[in-house]
């Protein structure tokens, strides 16, 4: 059984199609991404995954682990699983890094039937995961993504992924913004926890993410359908010939 | 003027207590010029004589003869309680009509006469004026709060518990009361023994229970029922009460001075850092009663106290009225900080029921470099009416004001500040928060106000206002005189909603909308919960949550 599967998704966005029937299937331990050009439906498609208010499936489904997610709210989503590294990460004023990841981890952990982490403990293992990510202490100290440059948001969001433990992540554009280090700091930190028990979606724009995050499989979204899979080489085409090759292809 | 040099019997009575001719005009529904020539003898009294006798407690053709009210007076000071019998039995009897009996609810006068005969003494008792200053006056109306006229004869204005032992420690309090601030979770005897809080308990404007009187009583400090303090300390409490609210000052300060039944005291002497925070819990239990507490706080020369008031109000049907009135002195060097967290009764979704919420606060900064600081945090009562102020008397004193007031379904909140400043280079700080959900009305009101004298004085203010929901509505209101070129004010005000994208990447992490709000707003406050004491901080942070329940989704 896949881990997460798309099946037939339709989605509108103010009467306007944008989704047309995307399929998809992940299995446990694989990496995919999704490529496409802009306005082919990336971001909507990973908002969809997530639960935003205003993205409701028209027709279709998604299961998670084989439980559909199409009733779930995006908390519920989130608790059983599934977790977005946002594109443009949102700043919350005047709460604290520290207590933000706690309540998030904390309510991963009652859903998942397992003890509340007492602040020692959270904090001890929250330090632990911070340092693999370069994160800095005081960065936990500061607001939530108040004043933080594009690559400490991210790396941010990945440290937020490592303690969440979720089973599938997406990864909306976690590229963007980001220089040849911190891209390095970041896709090491995604590499890290790869392993046998979850799965990464990894949506970008680009190729340049892919030679650090190495994915399994390549799908090409291009008016919210997906035009072509394929292995990692499906991405240096794109990198070679650009999109518009393939779409006229398809 | 001397009142003992008047001739006229009327005039003197008047002065006697405490009267204006412009009050008792008002009194009598007539100008303040037909007054006077009544009491210069020109008008015929006849059509206002029993009024007056109301007034002036004593039977109408006793109002132009000065020596019997003075008899009365004198008898009740020189022996109370059985000039109390005395007049109980005329008033009975149909020969002395007291003026109370007007506006106290019968089953109340009773009590109140024990309670002034037990408690109050004679300098209470000669404040028999005061009441009807209280009646001289009109409600306010400016606030932006909407209300049904209160009807001041269906309050009761004095309630005690049935019996009333003077208590040593908690294990002499009525269990049942101790369930009560249980259920409330308040954890009376950890907070005891941890945190080292002394809490003077006023359940129903009476204390029942004072603790760490001994270890207090040791640095000099005075924490006390003001009862008491009255009758142990009637030159401290004589000196300062009034001093900084005077009884005319609005219309609920004068309510309350009139009928104020309890309340704490507390005197810090000179250069005493006081070792714990001292804490008391309101109360209102009874139905239609009101609460009228009275608190006293003087701090010498180089001293230090930090007071918590917490308020909570178990759920009752009807509008209960309170109305109390806070009074702070700082000398020079010295420091208050008060910090109220308060979360009684808003009423149901459609607000039926709920606090009346009517306090007068006001700290003097009389001594130079001396501090007062308020912070509050406001989730509950139907309607809040409270303007924590600063009087900065002494040259280079400071004032803060911190708060956030969160108003939800039908609640109404008109709240801030006033910052007087009298001395050279006096600071002061504003910072309030307020968030409003469902149809509440929140308002920010703050008067900074610049004397000529007050050189070089600095005011910084800050006001954000925080929408939950599209029905609810947020006011600032600012009023800002400046009579000093030297002086400097600052105003920044922001309005703001929670925005979608806040919330969405908050339930992406897995915390629910009701959860992710509570953060939201918790970080919306942070500049004023940082200015709370720890274990105050924590409650006020759950109590915001919890008065937001339902607002998002």
């Amino acid at each position: 059984m896949s881990l997460l599967e798309i099946k037939n998704a339709h989605l509108k966005l103010d009467d306007k199609n944008i989704l047309n029937g995307v399929s998809l299937s992940v299995n446990k331990g694989e990496v995919h991404a999704i490529m496409g050009p802009n306005g082919s439906g990336k971001s909507t498609l990973s908002y969809m995954l997530a639960g935003r208010d205003g993205y409701e499936l028209e027709e279709g489904e998604i299961l998670l682990d084989g439980i559909s997610l199409s009733e779930m709210e995006a908390d519920e989503r989130a608790r059983s699983g599934l977790f977005l590294a946002f594109q443009y990460p949102v700043e919350l004023p005047g709460v604290g890094g520290m207590s933000f990841l706690r309540e998030a981890v904390n309510s991963r952990r009652n859903f998942l039937g397992k003890k509340e982490l007492d602040h020692l403990a959270f904090v001890k293992e929250a330090r632990k995961e911070a340092s693999k990510m370069f994160v800095k202490d005081e960065m936990l100290k500061r607001a939530v993504n108040v004043g933080f440059s594009g690559g400490e948001k991210k790396r941010f969001e990945i440290l937020q992924m490592a303690l969440l433990k979720p089973k599938v992540s997406i990864l909306d554009e976690t590229d963007s913004g980001l220089d040849v280090d911190a891209l390095k700091i970041v896709s090491d930190g995604v590499n890290a926890q790869r392993n046998n028990e979850n799965a990464i979606v990894v949506i970008t724009h680009y190729q340049r993410l892919l030679d650090y995050i190495i994915p399994d499989f390549v799908h090409i979204l291009s008016d919210g359908v997906i035009i072509k899979s394929g292995g990692p080489e499906l991405a240096l085409e794109v990198e070679k010939n650009g999109y518009s090759g393939l779409i006229n292809a398809a | 003027m001397n009142k003992n040099n008047i001739t006229n019997p009327l005039e003197r009575r008047r002065v006697q207590f405490g009267y204006s001719q412009n009050d008792i005009s008002k009194l009598l529904g007539i100008t303040q010029s037909q007054y006077s020539r009544i009491e210069k003898g020109i008008s015929d009294p006849n059509k206002h004589l029993k009024k007056l006798s109301d007034i002036f407690n004593c039977m109408p053709n006793e109002v132009f003869q000065g020596e019997i009210l003075r008899e009365i007076e004198n008898d009740f000071i020189n022996d109370p309680k059985n000039s109390f019998q005395r007049l109980f039995h005329k008033r009975k009897s149909g020969y002395v009509h007291l003026n109370i009996q007007g506006w106290f609810t019968k089953k109340q006068v009773i009590n109140n006469y024990k309670m002034l005969i037990n408690e109050l003494e004679d300098w209470k008792v000669n404040e028999y004026g005061i009441r009807w200053k209280w009646l001289t006056m009109d409600e306010p109306n400016w606030a932006m709060v909407n209300f049904p006229k209160i009807d001041f004869q269906d309050i009761y204005y004095y309630s005690a518990p049935k019996t009333k032992p003077k208590l040593n420690s908690l294990d002499e309090v009525d269990p049942e009361l101790l369930k009560t601030y249980e259920k409330l979770g308040i954890p009376i005897k950890e907070q005891e023994v941890l945190a080292g809080v002394a809490v003077d308990y006023v359940f129903d404007s009476v204390s029942v229970a004072t603790t760490f009187r001994d270890k207090l009583a040791d640095e000099g400090i005075i924490f006390c029922p003001i009862s008491e303090a009255v009758q142990n300390y009637p030159d401290l409490v004589k000196k300062y009460i009034g001093s900084v609210i005077p009884i005319g000052d609005n219309y609920y300060a004068a309510l309350n001075s009139a009928v104020f039944t309890d309340g704490s005291f507390v005197y810090v002497p000179k250069g005493v850092k006081c070792p714990m925070e001292l804490s008391t819990y309101f109360r209102i239990n009874e139905q239609n009663s009101g609460q009228f507490e009275r608190t006293l706080i003087i701090v010498e020369d180089n001293a230090y106290v930090s007071y918590l008031e917490g308020c909570t109000a178990p759920q009752r049907d009807e509008n209960q009225l309170h109305a109390a009135v806070v009074e702070l002195v700082a000398m020079d060097d010295a420091e208050i900080k008060y910090s109220t967290v308060q979360n009684w009764y808003p009423g149901d979704k459609d607000g039926k029921g709920g606090i009346y919420n009517f306090v007068t606060k006001r700290g003097n900064c009389l001594g130079k470099r001396s501090k007062i600081s308020w912070t509050q945090v406001e989730t509950g009562s139907a309607i809040t009416w409270k303007y924590p102020s600063c009087v900065l008397r002494g040259d280079n004193s400071v004032g803060e004001f911190y708060s956030v007031a969160v108003a939800n379904n039908a609640q109404q909140a008109d709240t801030g500040t006033k910052m007087i400043h009298i001395g050279n280079n006096t600071k002061s700080t504003i910072i309030s928060k307020g968030i409003s959900a469902g149809k509440a009305q929140n308002t920010y009101r703050g008067q900074v106000q610049i004397q000529k004298n007050a050189k070089g004085s600095r005011n910084f203010t800050q006001c954000d206002s925080l929408l939950i929901g599209d029905q609810c509505g947020a006011h600032t209101v600012p009023y800002i005189n400046q009579h000093t070129p030297s002086a400097r004010v600052e105003h920044e005000a922001t309005t703001s909603k929670i925005s979608e994208d806040q919330l969405f990447y908050c339930l992406q992490r897995g915390l629910d909308t009701e959860q992710a709000t509570s953060l939201i707003v918790n970080g919306f406050c942070k500049e004023v919960m940082k200015e709370l004491p720890m274990e105050f901080a924590v409650e006020a942070q759950k109590l915001i949550g919890i008065s937001l329940e339902g607002s998002v989704g």
